[in-house]
């Protein structure tokens, strides 16, 4: 974070490329928690909320959203440039999202079909996260990301300590609230062994699989679990569009749904 | 034989005539009479004796120099049950124990009788859980739960303390110890021995847990000796089951046979004793004694699950490059729910917390599991990043190098990192594996 004026509070800005705008709202979301968000930070730049915007550079920049067309790989590298701190957030900045889907199909193809002019269509073949174009210092997995982790991500960096984002499996928080294994229990296909921790386990904890939307764990063995989605009854092609979710273009999870195509 | 027993139940007695009951009670003890001989001895020699232990009775003089006699089995009837919750609830327990839940059946907070499984099995195999409904309405004719009781003496998150920016100072409170007097109702002999091998982790060494310990010190056990085997089950090769012999304040042995329900209780300690005495029972008759032993002996008989445990320390730290490690991490998910199941693994991680003003700091402490890269992660970089060496870490630790440091082997046969294993990895094959090549070896040289 570069210096500022001593009692100053850091100036953040809040960016967003191809997304549904869900993660950025987080902030919003943060009810409790927002009048000591307000207290602690400046928010300088934040169209969704604000029609406030003040110039960079920043301290922070928060970006949502992932890379789609030219324009973006541009506009991102400005960004990049104009933020001290640069915090991706959610599947799409940090994977390429659900838009990634795209990335397996003939996006020329698309364009032709969608748009009554596609000549004004410009636009990338496949849809990337931010990291793929410029260098990001911390990235905040999840679709949508949870409000918590955020507030935790930027109070730690505030006072210039660790995160505690956990990067393990869904499986332990699982077990720290004591929540019985959906898979070994009720035989339901789960992401949770191979899934980022963050959500609190939101799905297992109401008797639903993991979908897997804080994208892959520190250490994910996809193909053993997809062996044991097999065992349970599940065709290959279920297993590839298991991994084929939010975080589909995550390499871990990119290069299993691959090999169960047919 | 044993009419002299009920005779003699709850007796006061004047010390005078102690020699004569303690001759009297020879005959009631047959296989143990040097025992007796000795404890009558014992109490002639030194009056200040206040209590004497024996597997079928305890004998102790009150302070009017009666001496009590006193028969440890006794039997409860299924449909008394209640009372036994109930004087352990008046007595200011939260009482704890097997109930229904997401088609499982767990431990947690435990009301009535009424909450229990009733009629309600389980069937467990790798990476395999399921309830199965029975014909007779038995209370406990289930194997171990998802979870063992260590999230009740040990939490899965504690607070450690707070610390508040006061102007220049700093304020610091510690979090109060958990006063809770949890009462455990169906600890199963091998989560027994898994509390004991705690104990030694947390309150035997230099670095006392205080926190541990005092819910240790308010802790009641009411043990529930198995009366059916699970498919993962294998305490008889770890010697851990399936009757509990000791270090419990009461034991219940449930019979459930020729449309007869009761239970053989056994005190362990004079608190389970105390307990005992607000709750209903009668004698125990030989014939139904040596029913509760039958069942018992044919639970032993029903567990097929194995481990060869001879050697087994040295076995696994004299193979510490076997290509079966490879083997095993390709199957591996690193996702830890083994050692999050596992009622002996104590390895935790502290966190720091600060709010976004940064006037107030908090300290946490939450189960950690030698499966995730940060647990090994230290200054300079990761010193066991492949899944093969966090495998073979968990394994050798729990079976080998705890032996060193413990005395004891950290697996107690429960069968939990079995059945809840997603992928079904089951420890004693990974173990037999190895010791099977390993012998080839051998032979081969």
């Amino acid at each position: 974070m570069p210096a500022r004026n001593k009692g100053s509070k850091p100036k953040v800005a809040v960016f967003k490329f191809a997304s549904c705008d869900g993660c950025q709202l987080s902030l919003l979301d943060a009810e409790e928690e927002l009048l000591a968000v307000a207290d602690a930070i400046d928010i300088a730049f934040f169209p969704e909320a604000t029609r406030r915007m003040l110039k960079g550079p920043y301290d922070i920049g928060i970006v949502e959203g992932s890379i789609t067309t030219p324009h973006d790989v541009e506009h991102i590298r400005e960004i990049r440039k104009s933020c001290g701190s640069l915090i991706t957030i959610g599947a799409c900045a940090t994977a390429g999202g659900i838009q990634a889907l795209r990335n397996w199909k003939d996006i020329k193809e698309f364009v032709r079909i969608v748009y009554a002019s596609p000549e004004h269509i410009s636009t990338l073949d496949r849809s990337l996260p931010i990291g793929s174009f410029v260098h990001v210092d911390f990235e905040l997995r999840g679709c949508p990301i949870n409000k918590y982790q955020l507030i935790e991500v930027i109070g730690a960096l505030l006072h210039k300590r660790k995160p505690n984002i956990h990067t393990h499996s869904v499986c332990i928080d699982c077990k720290l609230k004591g929540n019985v294994c959906v898979m070994v229990a009720h035989g339901t296909p789960c992401l949770g062994p191979v899934t980022q921790s963050g959500c609190g386990s939101i799905c297992p904890s109401f008797n639903r699989g993991c979908y897997g939307c804080y994208g892959p764990m520190e250490s994910p063995n996809t193909s053993a679990l997809a062996g044991q989605f097999s065992e349970l009854g599940e065709t290959r092609h279920d297993i590839s569009l298991a991994f084929r979710g939010f975080n589909a273009y995550a390499e871990a999870f990119r290069r299993e749904s691959e090999a169960h195509e047919k | 034989m044993y009419s002299r027993v009920e005779e003699l139940n709850s007796r006061r007695i004047p010390l005078a005539k102690m020699q004569a009951v303690i001759i009297g009670l020879r005959c009631l003890f047959v296989p143990h009479e040097s025992h007796i001989r000795r404890q009558a001895m014992c109490l002639q020699s030194d009056l200040t004796l206040h209590i004497i232990w024996h597997s079928h009775c305890r004998v102790w003089r009150d302070k009017n120099d009666f001496l009590h006699i006193m028969n440890n089995t006794s039997k409860l009837e299924a449909s008394n049950l209640q009372q036994l919750l109930t004087a352990l609830q008046r007595s200011g327990y939260t009482t704890v124990g097997p109930i229904l839940r997401d088609d499982a059946i767990v431990y947690d907070k435990l009301d009535s009788v009424n909450d229990l499984p009733v009629g309600w099995s389980d069937e467990q195999s790798p990476a395999n859980y399921r309830l199965t409904k029975q014909s007779g309405a038995s209370y406990f004719n289930f194997n171990a739960a998802p979870q063992s009781w260590k999230r009740f003496l040990y939490p899965p998150v504690r607070k450690l303390f707070t610390i508040r920016k006061d102007g220049k100072s700093l304020g610091i409170s510690n979090e109060n110890t958990d006063d809770m007097k949890y009462a455990f109702v169906g600890v199963r002999p091998c989560e027994l021995s898994a509390i004991l091998i705690q104990d030694e982790v947390f309150q035997a060494g230099k670095y006392r847990d205080d926190a541990y310990s005092a819910a240790r010190r308010n802790l009641f056990i009411v043990a529930v000796n198995c009366t059916t085997a699970g498919g993962t089950c294998f305490c008889s090769s770890m010697k851990t089951g399936p009757e509990a012999k000791n270090n419990f304040d009461i034991s219940l042995t449930e019979v459930l046979r020729d449309g007869r329900h009761f239970f053989i209780v056994k005190a362990g300690t004079e608190l389970g004793a105390s307990v005992m005495d607000l709750v209903e029972t009668s004698a125990a008759s030989p014939q139904e004694v040596a029913t509760a032993d039958a069942i018992m002996r044919q639970t032993e008989s029903r567990i097929t699950k194995k481990m060869e445990t001879d050697g087994l320390p040295a076995l696994l730290a004299e193979n510490l490059e076997h290509p079966h490690w490879d083997d095993v991490a390709k199957r591996c998910l690193t996702c830890g729910n083994c050692t999050m199941v596992c009622p002996t693994c104590f390895c935790s991680t502290v966190e720091d917390t600060t709010d976004l003003s940064g006037q107030n700091a908090e300290r946490f402490r939450r189960w950690d599991s030698c499966f995730t890269v940060d647990f090994s992660k230290v200054a300079g970089g990761n010193f066991r990043m492949s899944t093969k060496s966090r495998y073979r870490q968990w394994l050798t630790h729990k079976l080998s190098s705890w032996v060193d440091q413990f005395g004891v082997s950290g697996c107690v046969g429960c069968g939990r990192c079995i059945t809840w294993c997603p992928v079904g990895i089951d420890l004693t094959a990974e173990v037999q594996a190895i010791r099977g090549t390993e012998t080839q070896q051998r032979k081969g040289d």
